[in-house]
């Protein structure tokens, strides 16, 4: 699963006057992640290393994620934040990878459901 | 993003919140939220659950009983040019009663949340509740010491967002009844006052009894502290009397003239002719006053030994800084006087009690003590008005080695002195315990953003999680003082600026502005909680009890004054945090445990400076628990262990 009971929570939340909220949370998400991940990535190239400055984005990073329930996204992070305490550049940089790429597996999912969910209204 | 996004506020009118009554078994209706966070997207969603308790309060609200739910949500972005967090106390000075709880978040860009709280805390006494995606204990750790009411992990789900007008509930509750003991003495007009003001205020709605309560009781502490013959620069709400110096000097004048057998509060009263003082704090005051002399009367002498030179050396320089502090805070205003107050009364009182909220830790009694000293000698009186975050700074960067030595030191020079001659060395050493615990103290005000409100003759039995009220009862002379005591303390410390005080736990509560003087109040509530149970004994061990506490807390922090009174159990009660720090404490203590008539008369010599009922009692029950309050709480002064002066 992708995505964890925040996202029912989320949904729970939709109602009438809302009828858009998960999708404009979602939307929200993206753009907010675009920014830290980019961030991430230009502390990935910068040198020296600040490992601090790292785990502080990436937990940003978690932190959304966690609110919209994107759940494998955020153990990625988890691991990620992991490898930056103990200041281990190799394994930053190979989650990261990770991290992106469950991301950007999540971002096509949930476009697919929501596509899903407007054809079924 | 959304900007101040604001929605229609539907303030309440002025029903008479009885503290008893819950209105609402759901979200109480007009409950005023700001929520603080650099994430968008949880903005978002916060924004809608808390909106959707509202649409649900809606519901209710058609029978036209209950008002709905307000809510501002400052959107925090990081593309947004100005300081974020600085935005949100901004809005919140400018809406004194604008809003009912905070929720913030720990991680910002722009600002620590931390130091928000801290801010939040001391400037208005408003519930902050914290959140993060970060679950690890120490941060936990790190927001109930700063005075957080409750800490939310992300994802934040709507149960928990459900269950945030309790603390709101609480605390206004706490203080509404605060304040119905201060102004049971007389200013009942004022509360009248506010009640009328109230409905003027409030939009068209009916109010629900909480609502109405919490804008009256929050009125009526600022008619209260408006009315303070004060100089109160912050313009919070404080219900507390401050007994400056010249204050106390006036009291005692009284009560030499009338003769300390035939000192009555209203002759007293009179004599002092001050106005805005009820009679009710002059009695308070004048118990814990005759506690103090009781307890210089019943120091032994061999105390005066202690006090070595060096402890003149050192309290010159903190007693001018103090004096000092004090006085740039009261400028600051941003400290509410409030919470000088209740240092004071924490230091009085032993930081008893004055837990306003579960996170704040008691702060060793033993640094309000110093500091009512402090105050109380020092002519600055301000101590009491410490206003903004500095309040503590007294002792800032003095090593204060409140060892047992200084403490005789104080205790005999403030038998000396106790109302006329504060010597330097006096006020220094005063100071210098009093450090710890204003810092603290501080603290627990500000995190807790509560008032040290005087209960006076309450048996103060605050749990640690009255987040409300620091107040320390000294009338009360109940061990629960120790709450309140804590919790001013709590806030105290949470307070940027708060002077070192040495202990570490002031450290960690105060997000590093400090000079680490926060006295571990979490320690020392536990420890006066464990303390009061046993020991209420007066003669002399109450001054440790706030200290050990603190102490204790620290675990690391060199507290070595844990000066365990013979026969005290206390000790070994400290909260479970400082187990190992006790137990070194308390071979520390044990040292010390002679000292302990000082910290009698410390404490007691702070009651007399801190006309905080609450305070003192709470300190002289922490005292009585606990044995000699050697503060040697973390300075970073370096107050060490090495500080025992064995």
């Amino acid at each position: 699963g992708y995505l964890d009971e925040q996202f029912i929570q989320l949904e729970d939340l939709q109602d009438e006057a809302n009828p858009n909220f998960v999708e404009e949370v979602v939307k929200l998400f993206y753009t907010d992640s675009a920014r830290l991940l980019r961030k991430i990535d230009l502390a990935l190239d910068d040198r020296p290393f600040d490992f601090e400055k790292l785990d502080d984005v990436m937990h940003q990073f978690m932190g959304s994620s966690s609110s919209i329930g994107a759940k494998r996204v955020q153990r990625k992070c988890t691991e990620f934040q992991e490898y930056s305490k103990d200041g281990n550049f190799e394994g930053c940089t190979r989650t990261f990878q990770e991290v992106k790429h469950e991301y950007a597996t999540l971002k096509k999912k949930l476009e697919n459901y929501f596509q899903l969910a407007k054809v079924a209204r | 993003m959304n900007l101040g996004m604001k929605p229609s506020s539907f303030t309440t009118s002025s029903n008479s919140w009885k503290s008893t009554d819950v209105v609402l078994d759901q979200f109480p209706v007009g409950l005023r939220v700001l929520v603080v966070d650099d994430d968008p997207t949880c903005l978002r969603i916060l924004e809608k659950m808390l909106r959707n308790c509202l649409y649900e309060v809606d519901l209710i609200s058609e029978i036209g009983i209950f008002c709905s739910l307000v809510f501002e949500i400052l959107s925090f972005v990081s593309f947004t040019k100005c300081n974020r967090a600085e935005i949100a106390l901004r809005l919140l000075r400018d809406n004194r009663n604008g809003y009912d709880v905070v929720i913030s978040d720990v991680h910002m860009p722009d600002m620590d949340g931390f130091k928000l709280l801290e801010h939040i805390g001391l400037e208005m006494d408003l519930p902050v509740i914290m959140m993060s995606a970060d679950d690890s204990k120490d941060v936990v750790m790190k927001g109930v010491t700063h005075g957080a009411c409750d800490y939310l992990i992300k994802p934040v789900r709507m149960e928990a967002l459900k269950n945030i007008w309790q603390h709101v509930v609480r605390k206004k509750k706490h203080e509404w009844k605060e304040k119905e003991y201060q102004q049971s003495g007389g200013s009942v007009e004022e509360g009248e006052r506010q009640q009328q003001k109230q409905p003027s205020e409030d939009v068209d709605y009916s109010s629900s009894a909480n609502e109405g309560n919490w804008k009256n009781s929050k009125k009526r502490k600022d008619e209260e502290d408006e009315s303070e013959d004060r100089d109160d620069t912050s313009s919070l709400k404080k219900p507390r009397v401050v007994w400056s110096v010249e204050l106390h000097q006036q009291f005692v004048t009284a009560v030499n003239q009338l003769g300390i057998d035939k000192a009555v509060p209203k002759k007293i009263l009179e004599l002092m002719n001050v106005p805005g003082l009820t009679r009710e704090n002059v009695a308070s005051h004048l118990q814990k006053y005759r506690l103090y002399l009781r307890r210089l009367s019943g120091v032994s002498p061999h105390q005066n030994g202690f006090m070595g030179p060096t402890d003149a050396a050192t309290f010159g320089p903190i007693s001018s800084i103090n004096g000092f502090d004090l006085q740039a805070l009261a400028a600051s205003g941003q400290l509410p006087p409030q919470s000088l107050a209740t240092i004071q009364a924490a230091a009085l009182g032993g930081g008893r009690g004055a837990t306003t909220s579960k996170s704040s830790s008691p702060i060793p009694p033993l640094v309000v003590d110093q500091r009512n000293i402090f105050s109380f000698e020092n002519h600055p009186r301000q101590q009491n008005i410490i206003n903004g975050g500095k309040q503590v700074n007294l002792l800032h960067g003095i090593p204060t080695n409140m060892d047992s030595k200084q403490l005789v030191n104080l205790h005999q020079s403030a038998a000396q002195s106790f109302t006329n001659n504060m010597s330097q060395s006096n006020n220094s050493l005063l100071a210098h315990m009093v450090q710890p615990h204003p810092r603290t103290h501080i603290l627990n005000n500000e995190i807790n953003g509560t008032h040290v409100s005087v209960v006076h003759g309450t048996a103060y039995n605050n749990s640690v999680s009255n987040p409300s009220t620091a107040t320390v009862d000294f009338s009360s002379r109940s061990q629960s003082t120790e709450l309140p005591v804590n919790n001013s303390f709590a806030h105290v410390s949470s307070n940027s600026g708060m002077s070192n005080l040495t202990s570490k736990l002031q450290e960690e509560v105060n997000s590093g502005t400090r000079g680490g003087f926060v006295p571990n109040y979490d320690v020392f509530n536990d420890l006066n909680q464990n303390q009061n149970r046993g020991a209420h004994d007066w003669g002399g061990l109450q001054s440790s009890v706030g200290s050990s506490n603190i102490q204790q807390r620290l675990g690391g922090v060199s507290s070595s004054v844990l000066v365990r009174p013979n026969g005290f159990s206390t000790n070994q009660k400290s909260g479970p945090l400082n187990s190992s720090s006790l137990t070194t404490d308390n071979s520390l203590s044990r040292i010390k445990t002679e000292k302990l008539p000082d910290m009698g008369f410390q404490n007691g010599l702070y009651h007399e400076q801190f006309g905080q009922e609450d305070l003192m009692s709470a300190l002289l029950k922490q005292q009585e628990g606990m044995g000699p309050v050697e503060n040697e709480f973390g300075f970073d002064g370096g107050y060490h262990l090495d500080n025992l002066p064995v």
